[in-house]
């Protein structure tokens, strides 16, 4: 049973770092109705550029906030750049271009701040808190930056009319522009949010996978499995996914005898199979209802 | 439903393309080096792969981003024919067809639940566990684990007076002709018809009479069998097999050149065989430490020049026919 206890608590250390990945998926699935395959390099591309002013000696929290900015704008700039004059163009050919832009962010990190594998602090420290040093001051602080973000965005999204008009625009473009939402600007201001809250997840993520250009390719992986798995019209549900991906992975690499170890990745993979199959449209999510 | 239009002069246009095409493929390799004459033959080993996915994402509109997998099945099971059961390489061929045509249509049958981009996630989850399951321990004796398998480089048969390389792209091209015949054949067929109705509206063909269920896992079956045959030729081509060459990335790879050479348009498949060739080269001779970053430009360029594709626009130019896609 304590061993039990320890893998998940260790599940949910690591599962925090899907968790914020499959949010800031999630937050821009709402926005434009894809799965933005550059989300991770462009979180690792953010945490670089934080790490390049905390060495230019701007204090921590300063440094968080500018870098959250510089993403937001970062973000909105993409969509208008390169996504606007793409409008009418085929969903594959969006995929294609997520696929770009994740070589151009890797490719571009790399060259200006090499492979090397960098460290970068914690606002929270190392200390370990409890779970025998399976759960840090940085995870648990993790857990709180999350759960912010989390509301923050539900705040956002439930009480204003700016997030009114997001959803609007992302449930029903049509209908949105009729009654005077800016459907073009939302789309942005979603690249922004979710380009923003990919800036967080790097800063968070970076501490326990360390910097450099590759750190975000498997967390990117399971952030989508976790999205996919709570539904990807629900942020609540994608960090409960998030969370799920990392305590399925502790579990099966624990109790599935010399399979677990090795194929730990393909029995995550194929748990999460299981249950789109049985709930094609994520554990929280719903089956869109569309019009004949 | 899609709209064939097409002038008669396109159609004239469009076989002379195709007979100054096999001309061309015919004499290529006797005016370029031999490590040329390898890279188009890979070029016709991705576009056979691409040409499968197309069947699948193009005609029947289900999305996949694992064909990768299937490749990778298809290149192990030929592989691991050769060295370990002796088998003929010509054999391999229809072996690694049989073996993913089975495994596509059983992951065909799950994957009836999914939708876009559920379904998308679902087969990305099958090329991301790829490597894993190919190094994994247990299998190891014959899948030679981290290391992979080595193969003999076939000779040509016969006493041909060709070079090995020549021999190989001969192969090659003469099994994606067939291939692409077959393709062909399939989608001018009452399955192509049907396959193209399912992508246009499910419920409307489902009401029509058509087999949803049916014809959905066959062209995943079909489909997978295409990328199966694809990485055996890879296998016999490349004469090695190993877990990593077959990273998620082969998966992305196909899908991109799937969107380049234009979705739903099957001589498109051959653009983006080039594609996934030739770009990296392209980008890697501008500059070694920026190639990820041009390649990605070039991406977007092509993109920006043709969204969808060669085959959009050609049709845009009135010189191909096809369905437009409709998503």
């Amino acid at each position: 049973m304590e061993l039990f206890t320890q893998q998940v608590l260790a599940g949910i250390a690591t599962g925090g770092i899907y968790a914020l990945m499959a949010l800031a998926i999630v937050m821009i699935y709402q926005a434009i109705h894809h799965l933005n395959f550059a989300q991770g390099e462009m979180g690792m591309f953010s945490a670089f550029v934080a790490w390049q002013l905390l060495l230019w000696g701007a204090p921590y929290w300063l440094a968080f906030v500018a870098t959250i900015a510089l993403s937001f704008v970062a973000g909105v700039l993409i969509e208008r750049i390169v996504f606007k004059p793409l409008r009418r163009a085929p969903v594959f050919s969006h995929l294609v271009v997520f696929v770009a832009l994740f070589a151009i962010f890797n490719s571009l990190a790399g060259f200006i701040w090499d492979f090397t594998i960098k460290p970068f602090p914690s606002p929270f420290g190392t200390t370990p808190l409890f779970g025998a040093g399976l759960i840090g001051a940085h995870q648990a602080g993790m857990l709180v930056v999350i759960a912010v973000v989390l509301v923050a965005l539900f705040l956002f999204l439930r009480t204003t009319r700016l997030g009114l008009a997001l959803r609007a625009a992302a449930a029903n473009p049509e209908s949105a522009r009729l009654v005077g939402v800016r459907v073009g600007w939302m789309m942005a201001l979603g690249w922004g949010l979710a380009s923003a809250i990919g800036a967080v997840a790097g800063m968070m993520i970076a501490p326990i996978v360390f910097l450099e250009p590759n750190m975000m390719l498997s967390v990117l992986l399971y952030g989508f499995a976790g999205a996919v798995l709570g539904g990807l019209a629900s942020p609540g549900g994608a960090v409960f996914g998030g969370f799920l991906v990392g305590v399925l992975e502790n579990l099966a690499a624990t109790y599935v005898p010399v399979v677990g170890s090795e194929l730990k990745l393909p029995i995550a993979l194929l748990l999460i199979v299981v249950v789109l199959v049985l709930r094609p449209y994520g554990l929280f999510g719903r089956k869109p209802v569309e019009r004949v | 439903m899609s709209t064939v239009t097409q002038s008669k002069g396109g159609e004239r246009i469009a076989a002379y393309g195709g007979a100054t095409a096999i001309a061309l493929a015919l004499a290529l390799p006797f005016a370029v080096s031999g490590f040329v004459t390898f890279q188009l033959t890979q070029v016709m080993i991705f576009a056979i792969a691409i040409l499968g996915l197309n069947l699948l994402t193009g005609i029947s509109g289900q999305f996949s981003l694992g064909h990768g997998a299937f490749f990778a099945l298809g290149a192990y099971a030929a592989a691991i024919a050769i060295d370990s059961f002796g088998l003929h390489y010509g054999l391999t061929l229809p072996l690694a067809a049989l073996i993913c045509f089975l495994v596509g249509f059983l992951f065909g049958l799950p994957a009836l639940r999914l939708e876009g981009i559920y379904l998308a996630l679902a087969t990305f989850a099958l090329a991301i566990a790829t490597p894993p399951l190919l190094k994994f321990s247990l299998v190891e004796a014959w899948t030679g684990g981290v290391q992979g398998v080595f193969l003999a480089k076939p000779a040509p048969p016969f006493g041909l007076p060709l070079s090995d390389d020549q021999w190989l792209y001969f192969l090659t091209l003469a099994v994606g002709l067939a291939l692409y015949w077959v393709a062909r054949n399939l989608l001018e067929s009452r399955t192509g018809r049907a396959l193209i109705a399912i992508r246009e509206h499910p419920i409307a063909a489902g009401a029509m009479g058509v087999d949803l269920p049916a014809y959905k896992t066959l062209i995943f079956g079909i489909s997978a069998a295409y990328a199966g045959v694809a990485g055996a030729l890879s296998a016999i081509v490349v004469q090695f097999v190993a877990p990593d060459s077959f990273a998620f990335w082969l998966s992305i790879a196909l899908f991109v050149g799937l969107v380049v050479g234009g979705v739903g348009w099957l001589p498109g498949a051959l653009v983006g065989g080039a594609f996934i060739v030739f770009a990296p080269n392209i980008a890697e001779g501008v500059s070694k430490g920026l190639s990820g970053a041009l390649y990605g430009v070039i991406l977007i360029v092509l993109i920006y020049l043709m969204p969808a594709g060669a085959g959009g626009l050609l049709r845009q130019l009135g010189l191909a026919r096809g369905p437009r896609s409709s998503r």
